[in-house]
């Protein structure tokens, strides 16, 4: 059996000839070794016992009640390191040690994945390195010392632009340099294939949870679901098993200073190209240069989208939205005050979008926010941009 | 006959192996990027690998990253690109090659890129992060363009992936010569040659080592194993960074280079010749 490496006439595999038998390879044990059995009864192993899931599906009262329709959150602020990108890293983690290969690098951008990544390569005995842009080492300095103590290797990278974008080029490089004994645990459903489809398959168990908490709960599905896009990996897990249903899906994107100045607003205001081995939208100029990407929170700060979101846009089956610097930190101070929770940045972009579209829902209309992680790490950002947070 | 036989005809001029001498385009700006290009070729270079740069240059080492960076910012783009190929190709009858990264050529539309490389005077165009399995819209245009499609095999390729490659590519196999980004390296990896016996063995177009080839005893190692040229980038392009507070004397250090190096393999025939005699 082949799997496409496409979505529509998005994705494929832009990479320099040597990493070609990489992906092979890892497109092999994508088909083989994760639908096996050994390979699933581990996953679920380290899922439940070690990430601690299920996460709650949250019915939030409060908010409910300020926004007049029914408001769950996806609780993956409560995964074991705080956010989503654990299900992905434990899944690859595993992965790379069923493939027999002992190393591991990555990429981080707001320092989550980074920080999951060293997680499942201390548990699984791996050893890691993570490439992060020292501007963004600047911006996460907590995560960079949960990293270090983990025992992951941190690798300032100063090249461009010094964000994720370059962290990404940093981390290809290795690979390419490494690539017969190295694993590249890749953040988000970006990349060359099968990454995309690698990484959404890993991230889907949200929305699978989803399907089955809300069904328990409401004995309906959602009206409408939201979540922020960065690269897209907690909206592709939470969306894909929704696609075929009558779910109004929304993609919360960072609009940054607003469309006409710096943002990361990939899908709403770029145009498709190749970047990181993909075919998707990106922000980029007339020649095809990629340009800067600009948002407050380092998670979305990337000028590219995984492909299948290019897809999605591209059909109309999820609605893209930007959303502003201004509008995530008041939206990240109110889930705080409203509901006692500290989203992450990232998170707080959805949160916004859900407090904009919930105006056109029902009072009995069922809307779910992927609250993708917690804000500990931006307590000290946002403090510092609104003089305390009052 | 296409322009594409100008490649073609370069590697039946019986002087093997070429020295394919590659600089960044734009780099430290327009006009001494040019001149460098000239004086590469009036310095005894074979063919030219002109790199438009991209700004993510992942198959990329410091040195040329940062000579892309340097160009970027002295206002290179793919129309200039075209005229400094047109500029150089006044001078010069070599093959003019372009070296860049997909995105370069799909924003200016796959057909129209080739069709004006072609116009400018450019004989192949290299595209780094290009597969065999991308390339086909890639390879077609370049054809109705009369460019050669050049191609990539590294020691990683399958036996039945490079029976793919072959199939595409026309001009020569670039032969990925180190694992890694480029950039100058020590030696010559075994597995490099072993690489370049077997490919010759499946193919009789002109197969050419790039990546991490520096010092004419590279060149010798590899001409030895039946490389019909080697591609230098890295030695020569940091020439023109070393020398940026020195420009008179940039264009004498490139030429010392390209001089040493055309000439070892010369050298090694002649002591072959006079041990005979």
């Amino acid at each position: 059996m082949t799997v496409s490496t496409r979505f529509g006439p998005y994705g494929g595999r832009f990479v320099p000839e040597t990493l070609m038998a990489a992906l092979e390879e890892l497109d092999e044990a994508y088909r083989t070794i994760v639908p096996s059995a050994g390979f699933r009864k581990e996953m679920d192993y380290y899922l439940q016992e070690y990430a601690g899931r299920e996460t709650p599906l949250t019915f939030c009262r409060n908010m409910s009640r300020d926004l007049s329709c029914r408001v769950y959150l996806k609780r993956e602020d409560l995964l074991h390191s705080g956010a989503h990108k654990l299900n992905n890293a434990l899944g690859q983690a595993l992965l790379t040690r069923f493939m027999g290969k002992r190393r591991i690098i990555a990429e981080t951008g707001a320092g989550q994945h980074g920080v999951a990544a060293a997680i499942a390569g201390a548990a699984l005995g791996l050893s890691v390195e993570v490439y992060m842009g020292i501007e963004d080492m600047e911006r996460q300095a907590l995560n960079v010392a949960r990293m270090q103590m983990l025992g992951a290797k941190v690798r300032p990278v100063i090249s461009g632009s010094r964000t994720l974008k370059d962290a990404i080029n940093e981390a290809l490089r290795d690979w390419v340099a490494n690539v017969r004994d190295t694993h590249y645990l890749i953040g988000s459903v970006v990349g060359p294939h099968p990454f995309p489809s690698l990484v959404r398959d890993f991230q889907t168990v949200i929305g699978r949870e989803i399907r089955r908490q809300i069904l328990e709960k409401e004995a309906r599905l959602p009206d409408a679901m939201v979540a922020c896009v960065g690269g897209g990996s907690n909206a592709i897990g939470m969306f894909h098993p929704f696609l075929d249903d009558p779910v109004i899906l929304y993609g919360a994107e960072a609009g940054g200073e607003g469309l006409s100045g710096k943002h990361g607003a990939t899908l709403c205001a770029g145009r498709p190209g190749v970047l990181h081995g993909t075919y998707t939208y990106l922000i980029q100029d007339a020649f095809g240069q990629i340009l800067e990407s600009h948002s407050i929170s380092a998670g979305l700060d990337y000028p590219g989208v995984g492909p299948e979101h290019s897809f999605l846009h591209d059909e109309g089956r999820v609605i893209y939205r930007p959303v502003t610097d201004g509008e995530a930190i008041d939206s990240f101070l109110y889930l705080s005050r409203t509901e006692g929770i500290i989203p992450a940045l990232e998170s707080a972009h959805a949160v916004a979008l859900a407090r904009t579209i919930s105006d056109d829902l029902d009072t009995d209309s069922i809307l779910v926010i992927n609250l993708s992680g917690r804000g500990d790490k931006d307590v000290a950002q946002v403090a510092a941009l609104t003089g305390g947070g009052s | 006959m296409t322009s594409g036989s100008r490649i073609a005809g370069a590697f039946r001029s019986g002087k093997l192996p070429l020295l394919v001498a590659c600089t960044v385009a734009g780099d430290p700006d327009f006009a001494r990027s040019v001149r460098i290009a000239r004086c590469l070729a009036a310095s005894g270079a074979d063919m030219l690998e002109l790199v438009m740069p991209f700004s993510d240059p992942v198959a990329d080492g410091p040195v040329i990253q940062d000579a892309g960076a340097r160009a970027l910012s002295a206002g290179m783009n793919t129309d200039r690109l075209f005229t400094l190929v047109r500029d150089v190709r006044k001078k010069t009858e070599i093959p003019l090659l372009i070296m860049t990264y997909a995105n370069i050529v799909i924003q200016r539309g796959i057909p129209r890129f080739y069709h004006d490389a072609a116009r400018a005077g450019a004989d192949g165009v290299v595209i780094a992060d290009l597969p065999a399995e991308e390339a086909g819209p890639f390879c077609d245009a370049a054809r109705d363009a009369g460019i050669d499609p050049i191609l990539f095999v590294s020691p990683t390729t399958s036996q039945e992936r490079l029976g793919r490659i072959l199939s595409l590519a026309t001009g020569f196999i670039y032969l990925v010569a180190a694992m890694g980004v480029t950039g100058v390296r020590e030696g010559v990896a075994p597995e490099t040659l072993a690489c370049l016996r077997a490919v010759k063995l499946r193919t009789n177009l002109p197969v050419v080592p790039g990546f991490g080839i520096s010092a004419p005893e590279h060149i010798r190692t590899y001409a030895e194993a039946g490389a019909d040229g080697v591609i230098v980038g890295s030695a020569i392009v940091r020439i023109v960074g070393e020398y940026a507070e020195r420009p008179a004397e940039m264009e004498e250090a490139a030429r010392r280079l390209v001089e040493e190096l055309t000439g070892a393999p010369l050298h090694m025939e002649r002591r072959e010749a006079d041990a005979k005699s």
